[in-house]
């Protein structure tokens, strides 16, 4: 198949050797599991269980909240503890409302949704209600309910179906691993998902530093003829949907335009994964594979955690920590975020927890700009963050949204080779949640203005209604003052 | 016969002041500054008078004649700030604006007593109630213009700070040293 090249992009040490060769472990049961209500983009979900009832596996626990959410649902059978607002896995530290579910050591199934049989030939409607109800979002990390994502065919005619196993964070090997050992899996959620797309092609796209998965997906895929597995160079931020997209069609896609315009949807190969065990099995999303690694974890693997348990869990598991860490990231080192303490739970979004030592997070203090025009040449966007940065330090966002901050995917490569290490894409990040700010504020401010003209028009209605009323009481009056003058007279 | 003199003499005066009146309206009519107009549609219109003038009308005279700043208005925030400088074609130093952030207001239901005063101050029909019944505040109705707050008798209402939500989180500027650019 022909690729296309994309502009831009870094190349970091990839780093990948320390958990790509160790097969995915599961977390032995934890003591406690901690279930964000809100775990996804989206509205958060609704509790339907109360403290103090008891659960089984798989057992609806939260529901949908919305068109765009995503239910929760139990990782194993015990007892509620308690609904209550916990720390959550977000650099903010903000407390979110979490289900606190007590495990009895039993891990007994509730009864599960029948699978679907045939689903190559059920409907597509069928195969996204059993997505949408089996709480499954996209676990490359961005966390976008998958069902909604499935629905973006309805509108449009799309081509392909193009499965993501491009991994292209440095440190992170869930996907690698996930492909090597669950091929099939893998395969078979994509062909479902395709068919629930209405994609003629599927293409998976895996990096060429990952040559074993590339092997075995092939293998896998061998036969099939609708399925084609594509090698696509080793070039930060690959894996990024529109970066991606681009190297396979040579089509970019358009500012605020998603990539379905172009024919194409993305999925994460572990969302095929989680579709396929829905599906087949009518198993919810309960557990998640995260690699664990950095330097100052003692032994890095990749595990299979159940959803809810704490990152000190994961943690433990992995040997504990061999010296003390710099920070923690959930995520990969160029797009993950801090965690605020250890003590938050895995989501359905955390690819990678990583403790790094003060020497692999190498922060330096900024420098001047010495005008080298690095970060231009790099950014996969084709963006200019010398300038965007320049005018966000003082404060003129509105300048930097015309330069198109808003496009920026936040990938980092630009904060990355920075050789002044001026914490460039911070600014941006930045400038997009002040420029959300003051959309938002805009907004207030018309609904206001709206809620007041009724008010106006409604008080001026009530006016003239007392006016009127007052008017014909009057009139009354008048009348029946001149009727009795009248009669007067005639009695004089 | 009586009643006939009554009538006329009113229709008369009527007629008369009327038309003095609609004189007047044509020749001592005092030019109104569309400038004025444009500003004013910007400014929430809640006149919640807490820029200091009566309304917004006369913030907004007071702004096109440069008597007062374009961070005047503190229900609309930087937002508002932002837009009234691009308008007035003044350079806003905003990185000084004291944003104090979104309020709402909330009655606490022991303390109302149902006098309907806050409810006859909303200017933005976000209060509902009665007479001697509980009032309550629809949260997305309510822009803190606190109105209502100085006007409760019972001390009831309360401005909060409207909290900052998963979603609408973001990361701070970074710090500036601020030699890093070269412009």
């Amino acid at each position: 198949m022909k690729l296309f090249t994309v502009r831009g992009g870094v190349h970091p040490e990839y780093r990948k050797e320390r958990t790509a060769e160790s097969a995915i472990v599961a977390l032995p049961l934890p003591e406690a599991l901690y279930l964000p209500l809100q775990q996804h983009i989206g509205a958060p979900a609704l509790p339907v269980v109360a403290a103090g009832d008891l659960v089984k596996k798989g057992q609806l626990l939260a529901r949908a909240g919305g068109a765009v959410s995503a239910p929760v649902h139990a990782p194993t059978s015990g007892r509620i503890a308690a609904i209550s607002d916990m720390t959550a896995p977000h650099p903010s530290g903000l407390p979110q409302p979490t289900i606190i579910l007590e495990p009895d050591g039993k891990d007994e199934w509730a009864e599960l949704p029948e699978a679907i049989a045939d689903p190559l030939n059920a409907s597509p409607d069928v195969i996204r209600q059993r997505v949408a109800e089996s709480g499954i979002v996209g676990m490359g990390g961005a966390t976008f309910p998958s069902a909604v994502k499935l629905n973006l065919g309805t509108e449009r005619k799309l081509e392909t179906l193009l499965l993501n196993g491009a991994e292209c964070e440095p440190y992170l090997t869930c996907d690698d691993r996930v492909m090597r050992e669950f091929a099939a899996e893998i395969i078979d959620g994509a062909r479902i998902m395709a068919h629930a797309l209405g994609a003629p092609h599927t293409v998976i796209a895996i990096e060429e530093n990952k040559p074993q998965a590339l092997e075995i997906i092939r293998k896998a895929a061998a036969g099939l003829a609708d399925v084609v597995v594509v090698s696509v160079p080793a070039q930060y931020p690959m894996g990024s949907e529109r970066h991606l997209v681009q190297a396979i069609t040579g089509q970019e896609t358009p500012a605020r335009k998603l990539t379905a315009d172009l024919g194409v949807v993305v999925h994460n190969v572990a969302t095929a994964r989680a579709v396929h065990h829905a599906v087949r099995f009518g198993k919810p999303l309960l557990s998640r594979v995260v690699t664990v690694s950095g330097g100052a974890i003692a032994k890095p693997q990749n595990v299979e955690a159940p959803l809810g348990a704490l990152v000190s869990d994961l943690v433990s598991f992995c040997g504990g920590l061999s010296v003390p860490p710099r920070r923690v990231v959930n995520g990969g080192p160029m797009m993950g975020q801090p965690l605020p303490s250890l003590a938050v739970p895995v989501v359905k979004g955390t690819s990678g927890i990583l403790a790094l030592t003060a020497e692999e997070a190498n922060e330096q203090p900024a420098e001047p700009c010495i005008r080298c025009g690095t970060c231009v040449t790099i950014c996969p966007c084709g963006l200019v963050p010398v300038e965007m940065s320049a005018f966000i330090r003082k404060e003129n966002l509105e300048a930097a949204a015309r330069l198109g901050v808003r496009d920026c995917v936040s990938c980092g490569s630009c904060s990355y080779i920075c050789p002044a290490h001026i914490p460039l894409v911070h600014y941006f990040n930045y400038a997009k949640g002040r420029l959300n700010d003051l959309d938002r504020e805009a907004r207030k401010t018309d609904q206001i203005r709206q809620l007041v003209e009724g008010h106006n028009v409604r008080i001026e209605k009530l006016a003239q209604a007392r006016a009127a009323a007052a008017a014909a009481v009057a009139a009354a009056a008048a009348a029946a003052e001149t009727a009795s003058t009248t009669e007067n007279r005639g009695e004089a | 016969m009586i009643m006939i003199t009554a009538v006329g003499s009113l229709a008369v005066m009527g007629a008369t002041l009327g038309t003095l009146l609609g004189v007047a309206s044509r020749y001592l009519h005092v030019e109104d500054d569309p400038l004025e107009q444009e500003l004013l549609a910007l400014l929430p219109g809640a006149n919640c008078a807490q820029c200091g003038f009566v309304g917004c009308g006369q913030a907004a005279a007071a702004l096109a004649k440069g008597e007062a700043g374009v961070t005047l208005c503190p229900p609309g925030g930087k937002a508002v700030a932002e837009k009234l400088a691009k308008k007035l074609g003044v350079s806003a130093d905003l990185s000084e604006h004291e944003d104090k952030g979104p309020e709402y207001a909330v009655i606490e239901e022991d303390l109302c007593i149902g006098c309907t005063r806050c409810i006859r101050e909303c200017t933005a029909d976000a209060i509902f109630g009665a007479p001697k019944q509980m009032h309550s505040i629809l949260r997305d109705n309510c822009h803190g213009c606190a109105k209502c707050f100085k006007v409760c008798p019972t001390e009831a209402i309360k401005m909060c700070k409207v909290p900052v939500t998963l979603g609408e989180w973001h990361w701070a500027k970074p710090e500036d040293a601020s030699s890093l650019h070269a412009h």
